[in-house]
Formats: C-alpha cells, structure tokens, sequence
C-alpha cells in the first residue's frame, strides 16, 4: 500500500495548488490523474510554458509531490484507502491518506437533440482537448454552440488553430450576458480576456439567444453536413464539418458522493477551509462551483495550507472573489426551458446503450428507466445521460457505488496484499 | 526519414506525429472509435475520459479509453465491433 499526507485527486490547477501548497511545507503529498500528463483540462497540452501554466507546473515539479498519470480512483474500500486503476501496467493500487483533497473538475454538459450522436460532433472542451491531442481542423468550418464562456475561448482557439470558424451559438440572451459583464466591473482582468475572445474571433458572428435543434447528416450519412440552428422564432441550416457542442460545465462528485460529503444543490458543500462535511476530505475547484482558474487555484492553496496545518487567511478574499464569479456564471449561463424541446423523440439519450427518447415515455423516474430501459447503465454509468435527464424531466441520479469506473474485473478482484506489491 | 511514428488502424499502416492522442488518430484515419449497440459508428465525444464513446481495441486489448492514451510506434487500433 502507498501512504501519504496528502492525497490529491486531479491534476489541474486545484490539485497542482493544493499539492504545491502542502509540499512545500513538508507534507508527503501524492497526486492521482486519470491523464497521461498533469495540467487537468484547461492546462492541457504543451504550448504556453511561460504564464501561469509554465510556472504552477515547474513549481509542482518541484515542490516534492509526487505525481502517478494515468491513475483513476474507482473505489473507497475502508476509510482512508482508495483503489485506483493504473492504466500502463493494467492492474489495481491502493493508497491510504491521512488527508485527502478531491479536485476532480468539471465535464461538460451535454443535451441530446437530432443527429448528436454523428461522428463529427464532439463537445466544446473536448475539441479544444482533441486539437491539443494532435487533430487538425485546419480549414475546417466548425460551428461552436451551447452555452458558457468556453464557447467564445474555443472559437478564439480554433481559430489561431486554422479552423473556419462559421459562428458561435450561445443560448444564453443578449440580456442575461450583458448583465453578466456589469457584474464583472471590478474584476477587469475577465473583462479583458472576454473582449480578448472576442477580437481573437474577428468577424465571426456571435449569435446570442441561439441553439442547436439538429446536427445534419452528409450523404453518407456518418458525416457532418451543417447544423440547424434557431433563435426560437425561425431556424436556419449553416454548413459546417465539425459541430463542438456543450451547454456549460457541471462538476465531476461521484467521489464525494461515494465518500457521503454532504452536498448543497450539485455541489460538494465546504467550508472557508475548503473542507468538507468529512474532516479529512478537503474539495477544491469546480466541484464545489464553477469558478473557473482563479477560483481553482485559490481553493487549491488554501486547502494545501490547512492540510499542513497553516492558516489561510490572507486567501480569504480572492476565495470570497471565486465563490462570488462562480454564482455569476450560474446565473448568466443557466438553461433556457426552450432546450428541452430540442430532445426530439426520435434522439438518442443514453449513448452507451442507445436508448431513443421515446423508450423513456411512461417512466417517471431515473431507476424505473434503468430497469426498463437500460438507459443509464451502460459504461459512462449515466455521467452523460444523467444530467440531461436532470435538466428534461429533473429525474435525480441514483445512488453511486463502486466501482465509480468501470475497471477489468482481475482489477476488481485484486486483494489488497498484490495491491501492496504494486509500489509506484 | 520522416517524423513521428507508425501506427496500425484497422490493419492499415498510419503516420502520426509524436504526441498524437490514439482518438485523435482513428480520427485522421476516418475509422470510428466503436460501434454502438444499434450499429453506429461513434467517435470521441467528451476527450476527457468520461463519455467512454472512445473505446476500441488498442494493442489487442478491448475497451481502451483512446482519447487519454498517446500513440506508440506499433501500436495496433481496431474499431470495437
């Protein structure tokens, strides 16, 4: 069994703060990311050493913590022990803590509608994340739609990446945003960035109060020919090779949920320490909000110092700042009703098991679906299916059991001596 | 000799640069990640190892999450049937 200090889930920007903050003061401090490299996804990918990125992971490296890539926790079998699936080797570990910090971040919400299960369709960070991973959408057309500040980065970004991009769908309305930009007269520095989006997109029309209702299948019917987009009063077709499509993000909690920390809403709930209803499990980042970096990086800190027992007081204030953008976004970026009609009954919802719209007709909740449907059971264990449903029907999740992965079964079935003898 | 490396997609031999993601390779090639239960072709959704609609067979092994996985020279994919 590996022990530390300090164990730290995700290797973002909360977890690189977190780590850093408690090595530095001498915690042996343990990192676990499901990623083959630390970065999380908005520090994704090389490029950009400088800045931010370049000095939070160069102070990382050297702060002593050590960090294990391609590492996913899938239970918590006995208090303070996780088993996590090493993907290199194919085999199980466990690992013992005396604190542990969840900076598991967010994933990107997706709603089902016509046709977005065609290849060619992907979600708005995922694209970023693909084009970092080597994809080339040079001179491709790419239509960015869905909600969130994401969609106006990504279009900026696909853009300098050679993309054509053809517009940016937000639903959210022109009123609701602008409200949103006052909100943000003391923090001039996310004033800036947005307009710096805004100029990277020239002449890109950004189309406020506009959705997606069908991705359009080319002739050969596995394609992307264009998507049809409306802005509720009249719909129009424009052509595209590539859709990124996400409604915002929502927080990664099937560990806090498994580890019973008490929740507020879709939230880890915490306290000015970023600990949770559990004494030795801290939450930073977007699972306790979507704060975004700053955010990230300010709760990551302070729960390094609490975990090594040093105040920290003086982050109080740009924490407060973190809390206060993130409600900020909820409030500009929340869902119009309008989405829920875009689920057509002959749309795929759960993609893992192909389960149509129209197959959920007569159920009135999520386990009564599962049962009948299979909606829901298949290997994302309703990660995708499961907030769309929440927002279409406000169907709640079902309990989360282990594994909060799907893992090879000799994985599973592994006792904890062999998992002893797999030493990092 | 170029850059970058060999792989194998479906059988058939593809160049790709160092640091390509395996998603994003059966992406270039044109050939789908897995098949789904009613015969659709799927590629990578989310590129964060949570939709698993990147699953296929890497080096023989099934359900490969492919878009948090590198490529390697001699790597084999296949589509997951």
């Amino acid at each position: 069994m590996i022990a530390a200090d300090v164990v730290v889930v995700g290797a973002g920007p909360a977890g690189i703060a977190a780590a850093t903050a408690a090595a530095e003061l001498g915690q042996r401090v343990l990192v676990l990311d499901d990623n083959p490299s630390a970065g999380g996804q908005i520090w994704r990918g090389s490029g950009a050493q400088g800045g931010a990125k370049g000095k939070a992971l160069q102070r990382f490296a050297r702060s002593g913590a050590e960090l294990l890539t391609g590492c996913r926790v899938f239970d918590v079998p006995a208090p303070n022990v996780l088993h996590a699936f090493r993907e290199d080797s194919g085999k199980a570990i466990a690992v013992r803590y005396r604190q542990l910090v969840l900076a598991t971040g967010a994933r990107e919400r997706f709603l089902p509608f016509p046709g977005w299960t065609l290849p060619g369709v992907f979600g708005v960070g995922a694209l970023q994340a693909l084009v970092k991973g080597g994809f080339s959408v040079r001179r491709k057309r790419v239509v960015v739609a869905g909600s969130g500040p994401l969609l106006l980065a990504v279009g900026a970004f696909l853009r300098s990446a050679g993309a054509e991009v053809v517009s940016v769908a937000e639903q959210a309305s022109e009123g609701k945003l602008a409200g949103f930009s006052v909100s943000l007269w003391s923090e001039p520095v996310k004033l800036m960035q947005g307009l710096k989006y805004r100029i990277a997109l020239g002449g890109v029309p950004y189309r406020t109060g506009c959705w997606p209702v069908e991705a359009l299948a080319g002739s050969d019917g596995l394609s992307l020919r264009g998507v049809r987009l409306t802005n509720g009063r009249r719909s129009w077709e424009e052509s595209c090779d590539l859709l990124a499509c996400g409604f915002h993000l929502i927080p990664n909690t099937e560990l806090a949920q498994l580890l019973g920390c008490a929740f507020d809403g879709d939230f880890v709930r915490v306290d000015a320490d970023q600990r949770t209803s559990k004494p030795d499990v801290f939450c930073v980042g977007e699972p306790t909000g979507i704060g975004g970096l700053d955010a990230a990086l300010v709760q990551g800190e302070i729960a390094g110092l609490v975990c090594a027992k040093q105040p920290a007081r003086s982050l109080q204030r740009r924490a407060n700042a973190g809390r206060r953008f993130a409600a900020q976004l909820e409030k500009a970026f929340a869902l119009r009703p309008e989405l829920k009609t875009i689920a057509r009954p002959e749309a795929i919802v759960c993609r893992c098991e192909d389960v149509l719209l129209s197959e959920l007709e007569g159920q009135s909740e999520f386990r009564e679906a599962k049962i009948q449907t299979r909606c829901g059971m298949g290997a994302c264990q309703a990660r995708i299916c499961g907030p769309a449903l929440g927002f279409l029907f406000n169907w709640k999740q079902t309990s989360v059991r282990p594994p909060v992965f799907p893992v090879p079964l000799e994985a599973l079935c592994m006792n904890d001596d062999e998992k002893i003898e797999e030493k990092a | 000799m170029a850059e970058g490396m060999l792989i194998y997609i479906n059988g058939k031999v593809v160049r790709v640069e160092e640091g390509t993601v395996v998603a994003v390779a059966l992406l270039q090639a044109g050939a789908a990640c897995r098949t789904s239960v009613s015969g659709e072709s799927r590629t990578a959704l989310c590129g964060m190892g949570i939709c698993f609609e990147c699953r296929a067979v890497v080096n023989g092994e099934m359900h490969r999450r492919t878009c948090q996985l590198l490529c390697v020279e001699g790597m084999t994919v296949e589509t997951e049937p």
